[in-house]
């Protein structure tokens, strides 16, 4: 079994969200440490990207934050090798199709797996492009996650059959951030995605409270949460670990027995 | 199922699942209607009566005496309704919207030139409409904002990023994803996920149609060369179109070096960039060694973009186009020069082209001909170029 799957063992998942380097490689390394104590069962790394297409204000400014800080492909392969000195707790890059194609594909993927990373998020990679990037993660034993949307209707299936570790749910229209209310029909989506294939499904984009971390849990098996945590590193910067810690176990705390 | 819109390694459809079926509904709408007699009848007209087409090719004697060289024609995109090419794509993509049941077009827009013709399109075609553009790109072309806001269009500056048209580009995207249902993203250029390169580029191709069957009534012959400044590419593609197969007809695409290409200061894609993934497409882009996206510079907002569209790369790659870098400095010069030359006020973009010609035209004999695109009419640069020589004036 993958180590992206063993993220859903523990009840219903929860999966938080960081950019790397903001404020600070070191304090992304702590952050990783704090989320796990406080019961986070995968987590996504965020490599910024200078044009982050899919996501809101909230996590653009956060990529601007990072990369002005002088925060590199390079310098982020060398915090997860210290990181995974610590810990085997299951961990994914999200980033965007350029900063892996840029960095050479192969290269890019063989380094990931090299570092002991799990697998791979691209916001911009749909089905049709996957190709080119799937087959060398298959090479070097990575999961390149899938991601279905609200308007993904007849795709869900297609989509399914192919997924790797877990299928991850866009919740609603629209890029990343904080929503009041999500109103698409989520159930629905990952009844298609489970008659495909048996996969866990996580459901991400939009949610920031307990409550709606508990209702999307309820009727898939976990939830991912970005923007509200890069939030808080926003807002308290160097000092944001133990906010972090503590919003994350209140995230957890709500999902773990549904 | 595989990757769709390659031209050679280029093109494809990087974009968010969301999107992935709003694109390929536009791409069976795009395939039904380009087929239907009913749809072309109404464009054409509308291209006619209603944006002024056939644009005029015109033989620039005074410069061609003054550059002692090729026989130099101009392509009167400039003459256009709105003042530039863009008038001839946005009046196809907002038609085909309107048949595919859209009642809201939104944009992008680097000059503005593309914002006033989607405004324009909007307000014929009673949608409403929504122009995203870079704050910086609203202060050096307040006019077309205000023309905007005049055809009833809102515009949103965008502050994100360099705030210039990448910025609105990702903005416009980003509200596509919030809101397909009843609206088509206009987009300006031969860039994107497919099926917009290839859709913008059949529209834009009435420009080397035209040029081709003009050039052949005048002179009885096909050009040596056709110039044209390179952006994103739309103008250049519709100006190279209908010569790809005509290999001695010679393919010049002129992008903006800004403050020169061995400055960071530059936009010239193919002279500085390599492979990428951005914007939906795979192409040329500037970037750094880490494929972060480059702050590019150019003095014109329309060609201030770090990618090309990946029909003009792929071209690039086979050896059938040519791109040059062309500075701001010389832009600016051919501004000035085909005003006091032929009374013609080009824009900004079009006067790259300009600059490339006065250097290539003296290469080539009187028996030569060169065809140069005006892809748009400079009026909404000459404060912006006042200001570049030391004057301030007030619009």
């Amino acid at each position: 079994m993958s180590n992206v799957k063993k993220a859903f063992e523990n009840g219903k998942a929860f999966i938080p969200f960081i950019t790397c380097g903001d404020p600070s490689l070191e304090v992304t390394e702590q952050l990783v440490y704090a989320a796990e104590e406080a019961g986070a069962d995968l987590i996504e790394l965020g490599i910024p990207f200078s044009d982050p297409t899919a996501e809101g204000v909230v996590i653009q400014a956060a990529n601007i934050r990072a990369l002005s800080g002088g925060v590199t492909t390079d310098k982020i392969f060398d915090m997860v090798r210290k990181i995974r000195k610590n810990t085997q707790i299951p961990l994914v890059f999200m980033t965007y199709a350029n900063v892996v194609y840029s960095y050479g594909t192969d290269r890019f993927l063989q380094t990931a797996a090299e570092i002991g990373m799990d697998g791979l998020i691209l916001p911009d990679v749909p089905f049709e492009e996957k190709a080119e990037f799937d087959e060398p993660c298959k090479k070097y034993g990575l999961d390149l996650i899938s991601l279905i949307a609200p308007t993904s209707h007849e795709r869900i299936s297609m989509i399914a059959k192919e997924a790797n570790g877990f299928v991850y749910c866009v919740s609603s229209l629209g890029v990343t951030g904080v929503r009041k209310e999500i109103t698409t029909d989520i159930g629905a989506m990952v009844k298609l995605v489970k008659e495909a294939k048996d996969i866990p499904c996580a459901i991400g984009f939009g949610i920031s409270t307990p409550d709606q971390a508990a209702k999307m849990a309820a009727v898939s098996d976990g939830a991912i949460v970005g923007s509200a945590i890069v939030k808080l590193c926003g807002q308290y910067g160097e000092e944001c670990v133990p906010y972090v810690k503590e919003y994350i176990k209140s995230m957890k705390d709500a999902i773990r027995t549904i | 199922m595989s990757s769709k819109g390659r031209f050679g390694v280029h093109g494809g459809q990087y974009i968010p699942e969301t999107l992935m079926n709003a694109v390929i509904e536009l791409e069976a709408a795009y395939e039904h209607y380009k087929k239907d007699p009913e749809f072309q009848a109404e464009l054409t007209q509308l291209l006619n009566d209603y944006a002024g087409r056939p644009s005029r090719l015109y033989y620039a004697e005074r410069m061609t005496k003054d550059l002692g060289g090729a026989k130099i024609y101009l392509k009167r995109e400039d003459l256009n309704h709105t003042g530039a090419h863009k008038i001839n794509n946005v009046l196809g993509q907002a038609l085909l919207a309107k048949k595919m049941g859209k009642t809201r077009l939104i944009a992008e827009t680097g000059a503005g030139q593309h914002g006033v013709a989607t405004a324009t399109a909007a307000a014929l075609l009673d949608m409403e409409c929504v122009v995203y553009m870079g704050e910086e790109d609203t202060i050096r072309q307040a006019l077309n904002v205000y023309r905007m806001r005049l055809l009833g269009a809102t515009v949103i500056p965008v502050k994100s990023g360099t705030g210039t048209l990448k910025d609105a580009v990702s903005e416009a995207f980003r509200e596509w994803t919030n809101r397909m249902d009843d609206t088509h993203y206009c987009l300006g250029s031969v860039m994107g996920p497919h099926p917009f390169p290839t859709i913008v580029r059949d529209f834009q191709a009435v420009i080397s149609k035209e040029i081709k069957e003009q050039m052949l009534e005048k002179e009885g012959r096909l050009p040596d060369a056709v110039l044209a400044c390179v952006g994103g590419g739309s103008n250049a593609i519709g100006t190279f179109y209908n010569f790809i197969e005509d290999k001695d007809v010679r393919l010049i695409g002129c992008e903006a070096a800004g403050r020169g290409v061995n400055t960071a200061e530059t936009a010239a894609t193919i002279a500085t960039g390599r492979l990428g993934i951005f914007h939906g497409m795979k192409s040329y882009f500037c970037q750094d060694e880490y494929g972060q996206i480059a702050p590019v510079y150019s003095i014109s907002a329309g060609l201030d973009y770090p990618g090309i569209g990946p029909e003009h790369a792929h071209l690039y790659d086979i050896g059938r186009a040519e791109y040059v870098p062309v500075t701001d400095e010389e832009a600016v010069e051919a501004f000035e020069y085909l005003a006091r030359t032929e009374g013609i006020i080009p824009a900004i973009e079009s006067a790259h082209a300009v600059a490339y010609a006065r250097k290539l035209a003296p290469t080539m004999s009187r028996e030569q001909i060169i065809v140069i695109t005006i892809s748009g009419r400079g009026d909404k640069d000459c404060a912006a170029i006042a200001r570049y020589r030391g004057e301030d004036i007030h619009e």
